[in-house]
């Protein structure tokens, strides 16, 4: 917009002015209706004002027309408003498909951020301008929501559970980031900054930035550590499923139902093995629910997701079955 | 109190002495003893809200610590919803006009309704136990894993007083229903009932089938909390986003539980201070009938940013859109009804006009917040706060204030200085929309709710807001002065002092236990000003001068 609009938080992201002209149409058809209304009442309010102590009002007290005008006009406006917020909330929903993934776990009181390159921060998230930037976003223990009034974005942050929203910056410089679900004492505290560079200073900036590899790395190396692939191996006989080329793909179930292999399958089958037991296999599985932190939960499922397709023969076989 | 000025005892003067009251059958006693309970949470209430105000005069969070901020948003909420809100105009208004209202001697159940209001107080009184011993810090809307497993503070006491609560609300609505169905004096069918009986007839309904969850709910959080059932509990397999499916099943009916009464109230104060039926007299009727039914099926557009599937959230947007429609029907019918009427600017009118342009801000930003592109950005925003005070404390306080004062002079028999009361009811007009409106733009610029310190740039209209709030907390406490002095001071009033239409102003001012001298027989419609029979496009005004 070529002018700035009093009470609104700047515009930087894709989506901003969006949601910034869908606000303007709300408020002029507020405006309207509620003008509409207190010219009406005040016009009458004067006009039909009482003169003496024993007037009484007149009898016109009903008409079908003006009953259908007042409840036939307010039925199309609010169908056309629910269009329009259906339309602006289905873009803000959906990651354009070359979206970046950022990883967000939130705690009581602080934001911890992941670079897809391995990069830690806290209550800071450094992305490159132009960038479409999709978060994946977990709790280690209550309820919170990442919210940058900036680019009009908001997701709850849930334990248990991965959530995700996404966002263009258009704009560089530095932008707050709040908690917007009330999540305990310091909860006016667990704020931040989002910071949108130049995509030439932001390389810069990660470079500048010590890492312990990528995330993948990462989980490659947890992977060993927990022992995974004792069970989890491509071979006649193991005891788990291979995972190569899992990602995403559909897989059926003991009990015959069939599943998408997403974060949130992963994540549940690494902590609670028995909810979704895989046909063909038993469920032998122990949870590792409190022996792996959040973090380490998102590298092993980038570890996962990064495994080849090749020699993913039991599970492919497995989910070909059932469709 | 106990000398009216006329002969004849009333309801005031029959009994003498402190057991005739705790005692008492009699629907108006128990209607003033929902008074003084409601008065005194209302109170507590707006102690919380002041010094919430007071805190957030400076970005800082110096006043009081976090933990004690969080505590008092979380008790002013409590309070003021399950306290006030939903028991003040049923409660005191509806206890003492129903019964008159439809020409009978009182409610269905009078011991019920005496037991309404004991499990009122122990409710409040077991929630007052929880604030004593340190409150709670949960927000009224109790969100686990917060409140299950990290609050440390007495969910639990508080939990069981709300718990405990819903029962009076389940009790007064089943007291309600029964009576308007059962008791009606000869001749007073269905649609020549004030609105304002159709309305509480409403809210009745939700009473009924909504507190059960909310008390099912809360003894859910309470047995997670002390048991550790998993019930809420994504480490045990349970799911935190179920409890707010259950909590706003009943919590968002519950603001139609506050408004619909409210409304009720709207209706007889534009009927009598226009002297006319009110417009659309079916419509109105119909349209409380619709608000409590829709109001069931919007439940989830509290959750458009919980993580709930885009599809649930694109109905749950549709069906808070319709629920828009009721209430716009009703703005306009009243709007209408000044047309051609005999209007007077007596305090009563004046709430209920304040009324129309804060429900009118109140509901037309609730469109805002269905429309779901524009939801999710100030979801847990102050624009989220500024529009549930306009619909709550601009709809329902406008309307149990506006009540109070149209009735006043049939509950004790004695009017208050008008001067006063149009004062109180422009400083709350004005002090309300100085409080209020700030916080919409807050909202917008970003600013989440339930902050206890914020960045600078917010701090001239937060500065705004708590001046407001002063302005405000002034026109409260006007009417507890003069209402109170008008007790002893107040000029008598007579049977009809407003020259108004409706059974209640048939009888004396205060009225005998028994309501009526002689048992009412209905033969006009509702707010028959008129003379037109029933109203239908009949003879026209006799008396309106053109």
């Amino acid at each position: 917009m070529p002018f700035k609009i009093p009470f609104m938080p700047e515009q930087a992201s894709s989506m901003a002015g969006e949601v910034d002209a869908l606000t303007l149409y709300l408020v002029a058809m507020a405006s309207f209706f509620t003008v509409l209304v207190a010219a009406m009442v005040i016009y009458f309010a004067i006009r039909y004002r009482r003169r003496s102590p024993d007037e009484v009002g007149g009898s016109f007290d009903n008409s079908a027309l003006l009953e259908i005008t007042w409840t036939v006009i307010p039925v199309l406006i609010v169908l056309f408003t629910f269009v329009w917020g259906a339309r602006v909330a289905f873009r803000l929903y959906r990651p354009p498909a070359d979206a970046v993934q950022y990883y967000v776990t939130g705690k009581q009181w602080m934001w911890k951020t992941q670079h897809p390159t391995g990069q830690r921060e806290i209550n800071e998230l450094h992305v490159p301008l132009g960038q479409p930037v999709k978060l994946l976003m977990t709790s280690e223990d209550v309820i919170h929501s990442f919210f940058v009034p900036a680019f009009r974005v908001k997701a709850d942050v849930l334990p248990g559970r991965y959530t995700s929203l996404w966002f263009t910056p258009t704009k560089t410089g530095r932008f707050h980031l709040f908690c917007a679900e009330y999540c305990g004492a310091e909860h006016s505290r667990m704020i931040g900054w989002v910071t949108v560079m130049e995509p030439e200073e932001y390389q810069a900036w990660l470079a500048s930035v010590p890492t312990q590899g990528s995330p993948t790395a990462a989980g490659e190396r947890l992977f060993a550590q927990l022992a995974c692939h004792t069970c989890h191996q491509d071979a006649a006989g193991a005891k788990g499923p291979a995972l190569g080329g899992l990602y995403g793909r559909p897989v059926a179930l003991a009990d015959g139902r069939t599943v998408l292999a997403d974060e949130s399958y992963l994540r549940e089958s690494i902590l609670n093995p028995a909810a979704k037991v895989v046909a063909g296999y038993e469920a032998v599985m122990p949870s590792f629910q409190g022996q792996v932190s959040e973090e380490g939960i998102l590298e092993l499922i980038n570890y996962v997701k990064s495994l080849p397709a090749g020699g993913s023969a039991s599970v492919a076989a497995a989910s070909e079955g059932a469709l | 109190m106990s000398r009216t000025g006329t002969a004849e005892t009333n309801y005031l003067n029959a009994q003498h002495g402190l057991k005739s009251w705790l005692l008492t059958l009699d629907h108006k006693r128990i209607g003033l003893l929902y008074l003084m309970g409601v008065s005194f949470f209302f109170l507590l209430g707006g102690i919380f809200a002041l010094l919430i105000r007071l805190e957030l005069l400076t970005p800082q969070g110096d006043l009081v610590q976090p933990d004690t901020y969080n505590r008092l948003f979380s008790m002013h909420g409590i309070m003021m919803v399950f306290f006030f809100l939903i028991p003040a105009i049923p409660g005191v208004l509806g206890n003492f006009l129903i019964p008159i209202m439809i020409g009978t001697r009182d409610v269905a159940f009078p011991r019920l309704n005496l037991a309404s209001w004991y499990i009122f107080m122990a409710g409040g009184s077991i929630t007052l136990l929880g604030v004593l011993a340190g409150g709670v810090d949960t927000g009224w809307t109790f969100y686990p894993p917060y409140s299950s497993l990290y609050s440390a503070t007495n969910v639990l006491t508080v939990g069981i007083g709300v718990f405990v609560n819903g029962f009076s609300s389940i009790l007064t609505g089943l007291n309600f229903m029964v009576t308007i169905h059962r008791m009606r004096a000869p001749g007073m069918t269905w649609f020549r009932l004030p609105l304002f009986v159709w309305g509480h007839y409403a809210t009745s309904f939700i009473n009924v089938l909504g507190t059960p969850v909310i008390a099912i709910t809360l003894l859910l959080l309470v047995l997670e909390r002390a048991f550790h059932l998993g019930i809420f509990d994504a480490t045990k397999g349970g799911d935190p986003v179920l409890f707010q499916h259950l909590f706003w099943f009943y919590s968002h009916p519950a603001v139609y539980i506050m408004i619909l009464p409210s409304m009720a109230v709207i209706s007889e104060l534009i009927a009598a201070f226009t002297r006319k039926r009110v417009f659309g007299y079916h419509f109105v009727a119909f349209s409380s009938i619709g608000i409590a039914v829709l109001g069931f099926l919007v439940w989830g557009h509290h959750m458009f940013v919980s993580g709930q599937s885009v599809y649930a959230g694109t109905a749950f947007s549709l069906l808070t859109m319709l629920v828009a429609i009721p209430s716009a029907i009703k703005v306009f019918n009243w709007s209408f009804t000044l047309y051609q009427g005999s209007v007077s600017f007596d305090t009563p009118m004046l709430y209920a006009l304040g009324f129309i342009g804060l429900f009118m801000i109140g509901g037309l930003t609730g469109v805002f917040l269905g429309t779901l592109g524009f939801d999710i950005h100030v979801h847990d925003t102050y624009f989220v706060v500024a529009h549930f005070h306009y619909v709550m404390v601009g709809g329902t306080i406008m309307g149990y204030l506006g009540g109070l004062h149209y009735w006043w002079p049939k509950i004790t028999g004695r009017t208050y200085p008008e001067f006063w009361g149009r004062m109180s009811a422009m400083l709350v007009f004005v002090g309300f929309n100085l409080t209020f409106f700030p916080q919409f733009l807050l909202g917008y610029m970003g600013m989440p709710r339930r902050y206890h310190a914020y960045p600078e740039e917010w701090q001239v209209l937060n500065v705004l807001s708590t001046a407001g709030a002063s302005v405000l907390g002034l026109g409260f406490l006007l009417p507890l002065g003069y209402l109170l002095w008008s007790l002893k001071y107040g000029k008598l009033a007579g049977k009809n002092p407003w020259g108004a239409k409706g059974l209640e102003w048939t009888t004396d001012s205060p009225p005998p236990t028994e309501n009526f001298r002689d048992a009412p027989v209905v033969s006009e419609e509702a707010y028959d000003y008129a003379g037109a029979g029933h109203g239908d496009g009949g003879a026209p005004a006799p008396a309106r001068a053109h």
